[in-house]
């Protein structure tokens, strides 16, 4: 199985390519240039591999939530590779990649079950919760939510809940207040889905064949209010 | 690498503002096939274009319409030698979506990819139809985002005589139909609710034709409109003849710088293109001025007048066959001066 994965997100961007189980990556923290680097790292990924795009098996990218702009690079260049190498596609959710990174530390230890919340700006938070399975893949057990970080509610269940994303050092106090007498432990640093964890999840969808076609590789924003509708028509007279 | 015979296409993508639009250009067929879809009625409650709803479309929109070309100028990838989009001036966002999905269509086809400027597509929508104007040639690009005098030597050799100071010809327009009661975007339904229009009621003034130069100013006529109606009250026949005093105001303007360019630069033909390049009433007066002046005068039909694919495509392929070529880049600039571009030779 031969599978590109793209992730452009958050300020992070990177590329993977798995290959029957070996993965590699380029990952690089570098806000407002993931159009100057999203599709050099897949030239050099397919590059050093010796393989054109066509004769990979699909394409995953991550969907959301995320900045809106970032979410339209990587479904853009999602759309433009599949379409034109004839590609199936894995929308990967983005908070589920991080829980997927988050799930396996570098310590080795591994997480069962991790609370994802990211900044969306805007004083808002997007999170969802996911569950590690025996496949060692994580699977989201709540529906992903916009919220303030001061009306955020656990997800459901007993036990403790490891909380990673770019909110924490955002909305540090808001978000303690909120999770007063909630059994958590705050891992700030993990923010940046990786390419390398969409590939991951990604290799699974397209194996049980839970895909898309070119033109269905599109973001899941969460946040749908863009913009105010005037309350009438005015006109000054 | 394809290579650029005149037997093959590009591929051109258009997403700067509020249309999606995609064609084919062949080099020795011409154009094979274009789509487009338009927002604007997604637009229209909010009373402009939200530059965010306009990229969330985008992104919905152009694979689809590529689809579709493909299917109606029965072509297969290997037909194409580039691909062309517009990478600005724009809302960034939206073009960030066309150069998105068209970089990466000419990454995966492995054919060279050209990034366009809007406005040279607006310009040289002309040569998309039969009897094509040659060069030199004077263009008057007027639309919603612009209001330009140029002096063309070539493609891409463009110097800026004149443009607007202010409000776009086209923004006047619909900011003076809102005022009008006549919606968003309402350009068009000013135009056609000036046919009503009494013409020797009301007189506008014609702003910056007492001094020499060839910029405009237009947001003047927009404040002389409402203080009509202010004092003459709302009146259907009162709107009605504003509308006429408004467009009149307008187009004798335009005439006026036009003819006064064409005066200075000795240019004999005269493109005009852009959205308010389909207002009847400005062709009129623009043919009989060309008429008048011992030129001609050269417009895309209605559909090209305001954005699309097909001029993009067409321009594309003019500057790949020259051998301009986008890096492995996704850009998009959302100011970009036309006279910054690459000189290219004759089509």
């Amino acid at each position: 199985m031969k599978l590109l994965a793209l992730e452009t997100s958050t300020d992070a961007c990177s590329c993977a390519l798995w290959i029957d189980g070996t993965l590699q990556e380029r990952f690089e923290i570098a806000p407002r240039q993931h159009g100057t680097l999203v599709l050099s790292m897949i030239e050099a990924l397919l590059a050093e591999a010796g393989l054109r795009l066509h004769q990979l098996d699909g394409l995953a990218f991550g969907c959301g939530p995320g900045t809106f702009t970032g979410l339209r690079m990587a479904a853009g260049v999602a759309q433009g590779l599949a379409f034109s190498a004839g590609l199936p596609v894995v929308p990967v959710s983005s908070l589920a990649a991080l829980a997927q990174g988050a799930s396996l530390l570098s310590n080795g230890s591994a997480t069962e079950r991790i609370w994802v919340i990211q900044d969306a700006r805007m004083g808002e938070v997007y999170h969802s919760a996911f569950l590690r399975a025996p496949n060692a893949l994580v699977n989201e057990s709540t529906v992903p939510r916009l919220c303030r970080p001061e009306q955020i509610t656990p997800p459901p269940g007993d036990g403790r809940w490891i909380i990673v994303g770019s909110a924490w050092s955002v909305h540090h106090l808001a978000l303690a207040q909120a999770l007063v007498g909630c059994d958590t432990e705050v891992l700030p640093d993990l923010r940046y889905p990786h390419a390398a964890d969409v590939a991951r999840l990604g290799v699974d969808a397209l194996q049980s064949g839970r895909t898309v076609s070119a033109d269905q590789a599109l973001p899941i924003y969460l946040r749908d209010e863009v913009a105010n509708r005037p309350a009438t028509n005015q006109t000054p007279f | 690498m394809g290579d650029m015979g005149n037997d093959r296409c590009v591929l051109g993508i258009e997403t700067s503002c509020d249309e999606t639009g995609v064609a084919i250009y062949h080099g020795q067929r011409g154009l094979l096939a274009h789509a487009l879809h338009s927002q604007v009625a997604l637009h229209a409650v909010y009373g402009g274009v939200v530059p965010e709803i306009a990229s969330r479309d985008h992104v919905r929109r152009v694979l689809p319409l590529v689809r579709e070309v493909m299917t109606q100028a029965d072509i297969t990838p290997s037909d194409l030698c580039g691909v062309a989009y517009t990478a600005g001036p724009g809302l960034i966002g939206a073009l960030l979506v066309g150069a998105a999905v068209g970089r990466s269509l000419a990454f995966g086809w492995d054919v060279p990819a050209v990034a366009v400027h809007h406005m040279e597509g607006h310009l040289l929508a002309p040569f998309l139809e039969p009897n094509p104007p040659s060069f030199p040639l004077l263009a008057l690009l007027v639309s919603g985002g612009h209001t330009l005098l140029i002096d063309v030597e070539g493609v891409g050799r463009y110097r800026i005589l004149g443009e607007s100071l202010d409000d776009a010809v086209g923004e006047a327009f619909d900011k003076t139909a809102k005022l009008l009661g006549l919606g968003y975007p309402g350009g068009p339904a000013l135009a056609a609710l000036a046919e009503s229009g009494n013409r020797s009621r009301f007189v506008f003034p014609r702003p910056m034709t007492d001094r020499p130069g060839l910029d405009f100013s237009f947001s003047g006529l927009k404040t002389c409109a409402v203080t009509t109606l202010r004092r003459e009250g709302n009146d259907p026949q009162t709107r009605a003849d504003i509308a006429y005093a408004f467009q009149e105001a307008v187009v004798d303007t335009l005439a006026i710088k036009c003819q006064r360019a064409l005066r200075q630069t000795g240019r004999r033909r005269l493109v005009v293109a852009g959205g308010v390049g389909a207002n009847h009433a400005l062709r009129a007066r623009l043919t009989d001025l060309v008429a008048q002046e011992g030129g001609s005068v050269h417009y895309p039909r209605l559909a090209f007048c305001t954005d699309n694919g097909a001029m993009i495509a067409l321009t594309g392929w003019l500057r790949l066959r020259a051998g301009v070529r986008e890096p492995l880049c996704i850009r998009a600039l959302a100011r970009w001066p036309l006279d910054t571009l690459s000189t290219v030779s004759e089509p």
